[in-house]
């Protein structure tokens, strides 16, 4: 009896095993992990299968999931191309040497900013796009409380916007990392640790996301809400009662990345990925996808409802200083202290 | 002599082919992964090792219970001890990659964590005590609501069943992100009920929701129906025979349901309470949209890894404050129960009908159980309109079929194209789930069955075990299987195995606890009349103890298979572009701020969940034990 059980559990473990071991690999393919809206991931990949007739297999998700995401899987990378995103995890995942340092022809035909970022991570990152910080706020909710409009960051600390701010909160979203690091250089850090708490009296949610106050200001949850003046203008587009203001003191920018990953099992296949995301057509793809970020390559058509980048005062956002590790702590813990555990 | 005895040296089929299931299960299950085979030959070899080992004179000899004993531990130990310890040692490494107690005792000892300032003060409190006080309201509300509900469904009037179990079971089937942007679009600044209160009775239009209240609302909804399951699955087991002898006895329907009904459904409303606050601690879509400034532990963990922080340490130290506030209440749990017995279903007939519940009792439970259902009412109206207007968050309710269009988009242009962005996701996770729900059914049942009625070394720790994954917040669930199963011989990740294994192990507690829950109600004797009239033990659980097990099962398929469609925080990680699933689809939709792609995505899930589960309490069949069924038709 016992002799049966025994071949009869072996033999059934070697036939399922057989069964299982047939792997299914197709022979061109790409792993993209992509960080901007799925409306514009899409369009990208198949306009990339398209082109070259590699199955493209893509994960959207936020670009802090996929940093932590890449840094699990550094010891056997599932990903071959990063692409899209604020830099500051490309910058950071560069200086961990988890991306591969690769140095494109294309850099000639790019922006200074994107080639500077390039330069800023040893050639493992490269910015793909940009877009300046800033706020939006509801027309409708200004017109009924009669109030004026916001034009500067100081306008946001008035008494008139008492719990009628929102932003992100600086430890969950790299935007509102990006408000803290373009304040300390605009003000400096000290007035600029006042200026926050002032306007923490102003605030009436730290929301997760980036993106969402951008959101809350056209369905009038909130008055104004700041984030990348590109997110707002995606709502004025669907006719929200939205107008998007540049901040007169100056402001910051982000640089959307792309990276190749370290280990990258179809190396080839994302490199042409690469090359590709950094031709002006690929870079087109953004105007109608919705995303209204300024494209890296000189000749790619910039989306006529843009933020003109010429007309915002923009800093020269030290992206080296503010995307390492260190600083990045220490504001944020100062943050944490000084700001967000004050009571309203 | 006493091995003669002993059910081990009788021919058991049934234990073998158990084992047999299990090892051949395991390996089909997983397709494509050497790491299958792996595991499946270990199975193997532990499950041929208990069978010596209880030859030897373990186990009492019983090669069933060894064998489940060990190879359920096996499973338990490499997919939840191992990706979990590792995890949590990233405690102890400070952010320059050394080693410390003292940065872990540090971040641990912080009043960012266990602040009491908003008590004493005008500083907020830590996030531990917020978690803390969150998850006791709604453990505490969901189960007064769910025992309420029970007490309706199960001893009230006939006619309100059916449409209470319909309600009851709503929140159940409905994907996370639904009920929170429910009660926004309700209740947020310019939410529909906000509105019309600033119009009509001119309250100005306020922010209160964001925070504690609209979590443990949303919480409170979310959680109900599951405290009703287990709540009302123990007072089906409730003996009738009791309560008519109350009755008998003269007792006052009041005296009777105060001292037989309500001791004997104790075991439910602690098992009730416990899950609402486990899962209150683990919740993660429902704060990530309306916790406002009251931050949660599940959330601050979430932001840690993905957020600007970047900082696995201090998202170990939190995971860790989570663990030990979940094992806190599984102590007290077990002390406020202690020993008693609860035993009320006998070997003997069981003759009875339910006693009516006291009056009082009866419109206190209507009193209730009202306001949360025209609530749940309300919220369900909101999804299902919000899929087919244009955009119900901004008020615009032109009707619009778009956001399907977008979603489970087709044409027939030569064959069936799905051309939706929704499919992919769809498809994948009802693999998931169907293959999830089984595997966690089997193993809870089969591990509660173990934990309660069998005596072996190391008992308490293997129930602990099969309850910390239920603890751990998913998002370090979905890290640390990455972090442990990605390189050989254990590579799993990136496959459609990895997704159902963290699912079937992170939902088996409720498999385990309501069987627990009720065996604690069955009597012993007729498993030992079994023993007697010597069937193996193999045979007494298929033939006795399962089928009366049939309440547990169906809440823990329920419960695997439903929350395998709605998990996020634990398989954000998981689903890859070959595997991707719907409620991170939902997730991406809600941070971009697409309400109505999300809602109508999620009606559609609603109805898919409904159907498969009144699918799954016909295949299982209905529970009624005694006399009551008869008496219903």
């Amino acid at each position: 009896m016992k002799m049966t059980n025994l071949k009869s559990v072996t033999l059934a473990v070697m036939a399922a095993g057989a069964f299982a071991s047939f792997p299914a690999r197709a022979a061109e393919e790409l792993v993209v992990y992509c960080n901007v809206q799925e409306e514009w991931c899409r369009p990208m990949v198949t306009a990339f299968e398209k082109a070259t007739g590699i199955k493209v297999l893509m994960t959207r998700k936020s670009v802090g999931e996929t940093y932590a995401q890449i840094k699990a899987e550094a010891a056997n990378p599932k990903a071959d191309i990063w692409w899209g995103g604020t830099g500051d995890p490309h910058l950071q995942a560069a200086e961990e040497g988890l991306t591969e340092p690769y140095k494109s022809p294309k850099l000639a035909e790019l922006q200074p900013w994107a080639v500077k970022q390039a330069e800023a991570a040893k050639y493992r990152t490269v910015g793909v796009y940009a877009g300046a910080l800033g706020f939006s706020y509801n027309t409708e909710e200004l017109a009924k409380r009669k109030l004026a409009a916001p034009k500067c960051w100081a306008d946001l600390t008035k008494a008139d916007f008492k719990g009628e701010v929102q932003v992100a909160n600086p430890n969950a979203s790299g935007t509102s990392y990006n408000m803290l690091a373009t304040l300390v250089q605009v003000m400096g850090e000290d007035k600029a640790f006042d200026y926050l708490k002032a306007l923490h009296k102003n605030v009436n949610q730290y929301t997760k996301a980036g993106a969402a106050p951008a959101r809350a200001v056209a369905t009038g949850e909130s008055m104004v809400g700041i984030t990348f003046m590109h997110d707002a203008v995606t709502q004025v587009v669907e006719g929200a009662p939205v107008k998007v203001v540049a901040p007169c003191e100056g402001t910051g920018y982000e640089i959307g990345s792309m990276s190749i990953v370290k280990g990258a099992k179809n190396m080839a296949n994302a490199k042409k990925w690469y090359e590709w995301a950094l031709t002006p057509e690929a870079q087109g793809i953004a105007v109608g996808a919705k995303a209204y970020q300024v494209p890296s390559n000189k000749a790619a058509p910039t989306p006529a409802q843009a933020p003109k980048f010429a007309e915002i005062k923009l800093i020269d956002y030290d992206f080296v200083k503010y995307g390492s590790t260190a600083e990045r702590s220490r504001l944020l813990a100062k943050w944490d202290k000084e700001v967000g555990a004050l009571p309203k | 002599m006493t091995t003669r005895i002993s059910p081990a040296t009788h021919a058991d089929p049934y234990g073998w082919l158990l084992t047999i299931a299990a090892v051949v299960v395991g390996v089909l299950l997983m397709p494509w992964t050497s790491a299958s085979l792996n595991i499946g030959v270990a199975c193997a070899v532990v499950g041929i090792g208990s069978w010596f080992a209880a030859r030897a004179g373990a186990f009492k000899n019983d090669a069933t219970i060894s064998g489940v004993v060990c190879v359920v531990s096996l499973l338990l130990l490499v997919f939840v001890a191992y990706p979990i310890g590792r995890m949590l040692l990233a405690a102890f490494i400070d952010q320059n990659g050394a080693w410390g107690l003292g940065n872990a005792a540090d971040r641990f000892f912080n009043a960012d964590v266990w602040g009491t300032g908003c008590i004493t003060g005008n500083v907020r409190c830590g996030v531990a005590i917020n978690s803390m006080t969150l998850a006791v309201l709604a453990g505490g509300l969901s189960t007064l609501f769910g025992f309420a509900l029970a007490l309706l469904a199960e001893r009230g009037a006939r006619r309100n069943k059916v449409w209470l179990r319909i309600l009851s079971i709503l929140p159940v089937v409905t994907p996370p992100f639904v009920i929170g942007l429910a009660i926004v679009i309700l209740f947020g600044r310019t939410g529909i009920a906000t509105q019309l209160a600033s119009e009509w009775f001119g309250i100005p239009r306020s922010r209160w929701i964001y925070g504690l209240p609209g979590v443990l609302l949303a919480q409170t909804i979310s959680f109900t129906p599951l405290a009703f399951l287990l709540i009302g699955g123990a007072l089906r087991l409730v003996s009738p025979t009791l309560e008519e002898a109350g009755q008998v006895l003269r007792g006052t329907p009041w005296h009777v349901f105060r001292t037989v009904t309500w001791p004997l459904v104790r075991p439910a409303i602690a098992n009730a309470f416990l899950l609402g606050f486990v899962e209150s601690l683990a919740d993660f879509a429902n704060p990530l949209v309306l916790s406002g400034n009251f931050e949660v532990l599940s959330t601050k963990i979430f932001f840690a890894i993905a957020g600007a922080q970047q900082d696995a340490s201090r998202a170990a130290i939190l995971a860790l404050t989570l663990l030990l506030l979940t094992v806190g209440v599984f102590a007290l749990q077990q002390k406020w129960l202690g020993n008693a017995s609860y035993t009320s279903v006998g070997g003997k007939g069981d003759n009875g009908v339910p006693a009516p519940l006291p009056q009082g009792v009866k419109w206190g439970a209507i009193a209730l159980v009202t306001p949360w259902v025209l609530l749940t009412v309300i919220a369900y109206g909101v999804i299902l309109v919000g899929g087919f207007v244009k955009d119900i968050g901004r008020f615009d309710l032109t009707p619009t079929l778009a956001h399907f269009g977008t979603g489970f988009g087709f044409n027939f242009d030569g064959g069936l194209h799905l051309t939706g962005s929704a499919w992919d996701s769809l498809f994948t996770t009802l693999g998931v789930a169907a293959v999830a729900a089984p595997l966690t059914t089997a193993f809870g049942v089969l591990a509660g069955y173990v934990v309660s009625r069998h005596v072996f070394v190391g008992r308490r720790s293997f129930e602990f075990l099969t309850m910390v994954n239920f603890a751990v917040p998913g998002t370090v669930l979905g890290v640390a299987y990455i972090v442990a199963f990605n390189v050989p011989p254990l590579e799993f990740t990136g496959s459609f195995a990895i997704i159902v294994l963290c699912l079937t192990f992170r939902n088996m507690p409720v498999g385990v606890r309501s069987t627990i829950a009720s065996l604690s109600q069955l009597d012993k004797s007729l498993d030992e009349a079994s023993a007697t009239l010597r069937a193996s033990t193999s045979r007494t659980f298929i033939k006795v103890v399962l089928p009366l097990l049939r309440p547990a099962i169906i809440a823990s398929t329920v419960f695997g298979f439903t929350h395998a469609i709605t998990a996020v925080s634990a398989v954000i990680f998981l689903a890859t572009a070959r595997h991707n699933l719907a409620t991170v689809y939902i997730a991406g939709r809600v941070d971009a701020g697409e309400y109505a792609l999300a809602i109508a995505y999620s009606s559609v899930l609603i109805v898919i969940m409904l159907f498969c589960v009144l699918m799954i309490q016909r295949l299982v069949g209905t529970a009624d034990l005694g006399r009551r069924a008869a008496v219903g038709t």
